[in-house]
């Protein structure tokens, strides 16, 4: 454990040397794409309790990072505007601070969640995927068709929403801000991992009959695991949101969920700080092979797929050499 | 759908021959949606494999018929040419890719093909550009049929049912009478015994994955008249598929065909009704708004009441 600990606290190390960097070189590009791999980040541990330790294959997590997305891009844009959320019975209007608006988006997202898990999880293995992509789909093409909010163009928020005592419009405050949530979800994951839930949770991975047979329904550990996860991967839509000022429908895209499932691969499966080495190796990528050549994409599929076929356990797996009973 | 036909058209101002048109149009929707998903559940049955990249083979089949089509100014050649290049492709993958994936879990299934999807989507981005290519209706089916009760149908898209409806018998028939779906049934049940009988199981597993790839490379062939030939084109078909073989039960070819033909219905029957409903409750720019955004979840309000009542798809075997 020793050493995977010490390949956790180099990457973060890393990170906070980028946004350093940054700040004393003037550069905010920089600022910009370390919070972006914080967010995502935030976005991969959500779905590493449910893929990770739960085992369950989601392929529908963009739903409930454009849904939480979407909860602060209409809270706030209906703040800007002066209009009412809503008029009956009371009137509500919208909000632009951050403290009001992660509640909103983690709790819209959990009963999100909790709907879709409901149905999902009465299957398992690939029906499990395939569901979980389909009602993605259906919230995706619900946001293309309904026009109210921007529709297919998507909604812009001119300003990012407040936080007490900070000025989140400075980068380096928005980047510390978003950090602390990904060390808390993180932490708060390590906790859940290690109590009595997570190991049930664990044990579901590996023998949901096993489970039954001592007296925990699987049933109800997954679902409350899929709804944890689908709120944080809420409140990183929430905060990407006001990273862009912009929320669209492409968040809620099925790209969108292969993209998270793909931080959570890359870096480790069931690693606490796998989805942040997952989501920084990403950008990284992204960001080089875009300087070299307009299709990226093209080589960015080629190295993901050498990566599945020979580099099994993730970049963490790779360099921590643990060996991993699971 | 059909009891359905009768008290709507006393409460609906519609003519029938509306409502039977959007009928035939549902089923040639349903009937191109079959052919992709019987490809996707042979292999699921089959190899156990998940194939998110089945709906870049759909786009190779539009873009080779498109491009030799532009070339030879024959729609004909152009369909050939779709059917062997999304098998050739097919195969290419399955030996390179997809063989060293049948053994792991489905997590590396999912990644491996999602990073074949980047590969091709960009990859036909690279050689045909940025811009969309079109695909002529042949001449011998240009135009419309007369059909009874008044009405007129267009010919292609008959000719997509009836083509549909005739890959299908073939399909059935192949499976149930022919050596190769003997073996693809055996293949099923019991790779290692099939194995162990001494049939080659690696090259059955090339031939089962190009004969679906040809399949969904003919059907993105067929639909390229219809609707122009893009990258990402195949992206929504696939997640269509996705929802057909979990509405007809996994690695069934009677359910997929089943499921295809119920989505293609309902889908555009939804389209079509829903917002003609609900003119009767709301305001008419509302009506369209709300009806197309519920007629777009529909498909998968479905899939959850089939889920309901039976987890494992119409015609699937208890899991």
């Amino acid at each position: 454990m020793i050493k995977e600990f010490w390949l956790n606290a180099a990457c973060v190390a890393l990170l906070l040397a980028v946004v350093l960097a940054g700040a004393i070189f003037d550069e905010p590009y920089y600022i910009t794409l370390a919070t972006k791999v914080t967010i995502l980040a935030m976005a991969g541990v959500g779905l590493n309790l449910a893929l990770g330790y739960g085992g369950l294959i989601s392929f529908g997590h963009a739903a409930f990072f454009g849904i939480g997305g979407y909860a602060a891009g209409i809270l706030a844009s209906h703040a800007l505007n002066y209009e009412p959320l809503a008029t009956w019975p009371i009137e509500i209007g919208g909000t632009t601070q951050m403290l009001v608006i992660w509640p909103v988006a983690a709790i819209v997202s959990a009963v999100f969640a909790a709907v879709i898990g409901a149905f999902s999880l009465r299957t398992s293995g690939v029906y499990f995927i395939m569901i979980t992509l389909a009602f993605a789909q259906m919230i995706y093409y619900f946001a293309i068709s309904w026009p109210s909010y921007g529709g297919e163009d998507g909604l812009s928020v001119y300003l990012r929403s407040e936080f007490p005592g900070l000025n989140t419009m400075n980068g380096a405050s928005f980047f510390a801000i978003c950090f602390v949530w990904l060390m808390a979800v993180v932490w708060g994951s390590s906790r859940m991992v290690n109590a009595g839930f997570g190991l049930a949770l664990q044990a579901t991975k590996q023998n949901a009959e096993r489970v039954e047979a001592v007296g925990i329904a699987p049933f109800r550990i997954r679902l409350t695991a899929f709804i944890i996860s689908g709120a944080i991967t809420g409140v990183a839509g929430a905060l990407y949101v006001d990273l862009n000022r912009f929320v669209s429908p492409s968040m809620l895209s099925w790209h969108t969920s292969g993209e998270i499932m793909v931080f959570v691969i890359l870096g480790g499966v069931a690693r606490l700080f796998g989805p942040l080495v997952g989501a920084a190796l990403f950008i990284v990528l992204e960001q080089s092979l875009g300087g070299i050549t307009e299709n990226w994409q093209f080589w960015l599929g080629a190295i993901l797929i050498v990566v599945v076929l020979f580099g099994r356990g993730g970049a963490i797996g790779l360099l921590a050499k643990e060996v991993r009973h699971d | 759908m059909r009891p359905l036909a009768g008290p709507l058209f006393y409460f609906l101002p519609m003519s029938a021959s509306l409502f039977i048109e959007q009928i035939l149009n549902g089923l040639q929707f349903g009937v191109m949606l079959f052919l992709m998903s019987a490809g996707l559940t042979l292999v699921f049955g089959v190899m156990g494999l998940i194939n998110l990249a089945h709906g870049s083979l759909y786009m190779i089949g539009a873009f080779a018929a498109a491009a030799v089509a532009g070339w030879t100014g024959s729609y004909w050649l152009g369909l050939m040419a779709s059917l062997a290049a999304a098998a050739m492709v097919g195969a290419l993958v399955e030996v390179t890719v997809i063989r060293r994936l049948y053994r792991r879990d489905h997590l590396d299934q999912v990644l491996a093909t999602f990073a074949l999807i980047l590969l091709f989507s960009e990859g036909t981005r690279w050689l045909f550009g940025p811009f969309p290519l079109y695909l002529d209706v042949p001449d011998a089916l240009s135009g419309t049929v007369s059909l009874p009760f008044g009405i007129a149908y267009s010919k292609y898209r008959l000719a997509i049912i009836a083509a549909g409806l005739l890959i299908a018998v073939g399909l059935f028939l192949l499976i149930a009478k022919t050596r190769l779906g003997v073996r693809i049934r055996a293949g099923e049940s019991d790779r290692e015994m099939i194995a162990a009988l001494g049939v080659d199981i690696s090259k059955l597993y090339t031939i089962v994955f190009a004969l679906g790839a040809a399949l969904a490379g003919l059907a993105g062939a067929m639909v390229g008249t219809i609707q122009s030939v893009e990258v990402g084109m195949g992206e929504p078909v696939l997640i269509l598929a996705f929802v057909v073989t979990v509405i007809g039960g996994i690695g069934s070819i009677k359910g997929a065909f089943l499921g295809a033909l119920l989505v293609g219905v309902t889908d555009t029957l939804g389209r079509f009704l829903l917002p003609v409903i609900l003119k009767s409750v709301f305001e008419p720019s509302l009506a369209t708004s709300v009806g197309s955004a519920l007629a777009s979840m529909l498909i998968y309000l479905l899939m959850a009441v089939v889920l309901i009542w039976r987890p494992s798809g119409l015609a699937g075997k208890a899991a």
